[in-house]
């Protein structure tokens, strides 16, 4: 008795077949509609001038990061077109926005819920560590039954696998506000509403952009990944890489990824925070000294 | 009509609250209640009425229960008993959206850890109030500037609340809760974050706002010197439950238990009773209007032999004294400003009888108690300061 296997995954497998049997239409207009987001931002992406495309995202890198960030942005993305890399990387840069922006759309509003309430938090905690330390390969399988190969089962596996650290950190920064500024707005006549866009968002803003930073990094990571699945991009160059044994091509892919993660962190964890030596304060710095000369 | 009447208020913080106040009635105190019943008194039947314009200190040991108390107010924490009546309507049944509106155009409150929101300027915060109440951009600005001119902090509009002093943070916290002209301010131990000297400035402050302001202010603090200072009644609270309330000298005078008289056990009369409260109605004559004869007149009905002497707008002008004036009438002269005494001895409302009591060394007259403006206020005689020692008030605190 002790012996015998639970059917745990026969079961896993019997509700899988059967939501693919009932929500096909459900699942086909999902599919459609993230195809539509993902070849959309890759288009205008792809639309975009090469040169205009560099400089509008060194310009970014300086102004919210500064100098440092600027060079090596500038040098990274001329090396991956280099590469012969530019339109797989749009195409990952695509498919990453995508999730984020929809891990971005659903997470929010969950870490809101379960900053505000106790049983909502009680519940999701515990499937935000499932979604989390599950292996993520494993979501690469359910995502096929559904949604069959290509992005967009990549890009369903990335939004779940990739989602927990908003939420977890939407409901951390709402938490952390101090409670004697709750309990001013609420002594000021704030309706719940207020409270939350007025003061605890706006001082949530700094832990949930360090959220969204880990969010995106975990796509990137996931969206190499979904190459397996048959997604196309940079994961793409790197798995031919791996099942052609080409260590040439492998290296290039890989680099290229590394570039793309390097650029996104370091953009998006200034996002949040005040860089002493950014773009913008630097332009601070010299209108107040113009002012103070004048 | 009290402006503030709170009649019977219990709060009790455990799971059963309810079920506890039975027992409470009973006569069961916080610490059975706590050991028995596993539930935690915070106010435990208190009652009290602060009339229009009055500031009520409430004081006690931490843990006593003042924060709770104040809280209920304006029903930041939900009182488990008790009615709350503030202009004559019942707080405690109000629906939220009513008490929200009690929260915007009444009651404001100050914090002790000034509860600014760093993410927005001194004006901004100033004004956050009226943003809540949504008003328009320009009232909002418009207000808050004023504001921040009254608490003297021009000139910090675009500053973050990070950038300034505990003492300016406080002024702003003060700016934000006036913004809004509620009556009634709450304040929970509003100056108690700060250091002593700019703790005595604000207190000051507060006063000569109160003045022209005249709200209903119910004020918080475990300082005497500051309750004594500042409260025009004063309650003290153990353990959930007011012990005595009264007047400063109400207080020091017949302290109601062993708690009080430890509490105010050191004080040092001479040392907190200032002028303001000795002080008796001063007589004057005024210059521009009386004679010598209206001086030597009013000094024999009221069988003084000297008075004091302003002009038109109260100012403090000198002393003359009955001998002075019967010699020029004497002499057949008329010019009172001749007579006049100007070197005489004036203190301020706020000097202490500890400060008083060597002036008398030096003069034989009375002592004058004048304003900034040098306007006459009162007056202090060597048997005042004597009865303001032994814990006799003066008879007008005007
Ligand atoms: N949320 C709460 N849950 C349980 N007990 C509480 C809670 N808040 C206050 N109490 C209890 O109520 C009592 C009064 O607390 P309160 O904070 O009102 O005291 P206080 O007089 O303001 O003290 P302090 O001078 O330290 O600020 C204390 O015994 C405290 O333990
Ligand atoms: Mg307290």
């Amino acid at each position: 008795m002790l012996n015998a296997k639970l059917p745990l995954g026969v079961h896993v497998e019997s509700a899988i077949d059967w939501m693919t049997a009932n929500f096909a239409g459900f699942f086909s207009v999902i599919r459609k509609g993230l195809l539509g987001i993902i070849e959309s931002i890759d288009w205008v992406l792809s639309a975009i001038p090469l040169f205009v495309f560099i400089v509008a995202v060194v310009f970014l890198a300086w102004w919210v990061a500064g100098r440092g960030t600027a060079i090596f942005t500038a040098v990274g993305l001329l090396l991956i077109n280099n590469l012969g890399l530019w339109g797989k990387m749009l195409l990952t840069l695509s498919m990453v926005s995508t999730a984020t922006l929809i891990a971005l759309v659903v997470g929010l509003p969950l870490g809101i819920l379960m900053a505000k309430n106790g049983t909502a938090n009680k519940i999701i905690r515990p499937v935000l560590d499932f979604m989390q330390t599950m292996p993520a390969f494993v979501y690469l399988i359910p995502a096929v039954y559904f949604f069959d190969l290509g992005e967009v089962p990549g890009t369903v596996a990335t939004i779940i696998f990739a989602m927990p650290p908003v939420v977890r950190l939407t409901n951390l920064g709402i938490r952390q506000v101090p409670e004697d500024v709750v309990e001013a707005a609420r002594a000021f006549g704030s309706t719940p509403a207020q409270l939350l866009f007025k003061v605890q968002m706006p001082l949530a803003v700094p832990t949930i952009m360090a959220g969204l930073n880990q969010t995106i990094m975990l796509s990137l990571s996931m969206v190499v990944i979904s190459a397996m699945i048959g997604a196309d991009g940079l994961g793409k160059t790197v798995y031919e890489g791996i099942t052609q044994m080409n260590i040439g091509k492998g290296f290039e892919g890989g680099l290229a990824v590394v570039i793309l993660a390097m650029l996104l962190d370091r953009i998006t964890q200034c996002l949040g925070s005040e860089q002493k030596k950014s773009g913008k304060n630097f332009v601070r710095n010299r209108m107040e000294r113009r002012r103070a000369h004048s | 009509m009290p402006k503030v009447e709170v009649q019977k208020i219990y709060k009790v913080f455990g799971p059963a609250p309810k079920q506890i106040l039975p027992l409470l009635e009973k006569g069961e105190d916080k610490a059975g209640i706590l050991k028995r019943h596993k539930h935690s008194v915070g106010v435990n039947n208190v009652s009290f009425a602060v009339e229009e314009g009055e500031i009520f200190v409430i004081m006690g040991l931490s843990g006593s229960g003042k924060s709770t108390l104040i809280r209920c107010l304006n029903r930041l924490i939900e009182p488990t008993g008790g009615n709350i009546l503030i202009d004559g309507q019942n707080i405690t049944e109000m629906s939220a959206a009513e008490l929200r509106e009690v929260r915007r155009k009444k009651v404001a409150m100050v914090f002790q850890n000034f509860a600014l929101l760093p993410h927005k300027t001194v004006l901004e915060n100033v004004a956050f109030g009226l943003e809540i109440q949504k008003a328009g951009l320009e009232m909002r600005r418009q207000k808050a500037e004023e504001m921040l001119e009254i608490v003297g902090l021009k000139g910090y509009e675009n500053a973050k609340p990070q950038e300034l002093s505990g003492g300016m943070q406080q002024r702003v916290g003060l700016a934000r809760a006036l913004a809004i002209e509620g009556d009634i301010l709450l304040m929970d131990e509003a100056f108690s974050a700060l250091d002593p000297l700019i703790r005595k400035d604000m207190q000051n402050e507060l006063l000569s706002l109160q003045q022209k302001m005249k709200k209903t202010i119910i004020f918080i603090t475990h300082d005497l010197d500051e309750a004594l200072k500042i409260g025009d009644r004063i309650a003290i609270m153990k353990d959930g439950r007011i012990v005595q309330t009264g007047t400063a000298e109400e207080i020091l005078q017949n302290p109601a238990d062993d708690y009080v008289r430890a509490f105010i056990q050191d004080v040092n009369r001479s040392k907190i009773i200032t002028a303001a409260a000795i002080m008796r109605n001063a007589e004057a004559i005024i210059l521009e209007k009386a004679g010598i004869r209206t001086a030597a007149r009013k000094m024999k009905d009221l069988g003084i032999s000297s008075i004091f002497v302003t002009n038109k707008s109260g100012v403090l002008q000198g002393i003359v004294t009955i001998d002075r004036v019967s010699s020029l009438i004497k002499e057949g002269k008329e010019e009172l400003e001749s007579i006049i005494d100007k070197n005489i001895e004036t203190i301020s409302l706020e000097t202490l009888i500890d400060e008083i009591i060597p002036l008398f060394l030096n003069t034989g007259y009375p002592i004058a108690v004048v304003d900034e403006e040098k306007r006459l206020k009162g007056v202090v005689f060597k048997s005042t300061v004597l009865a303001g020692i032994a814990g006799e008030g003066g008879e007008n605190n005007a």
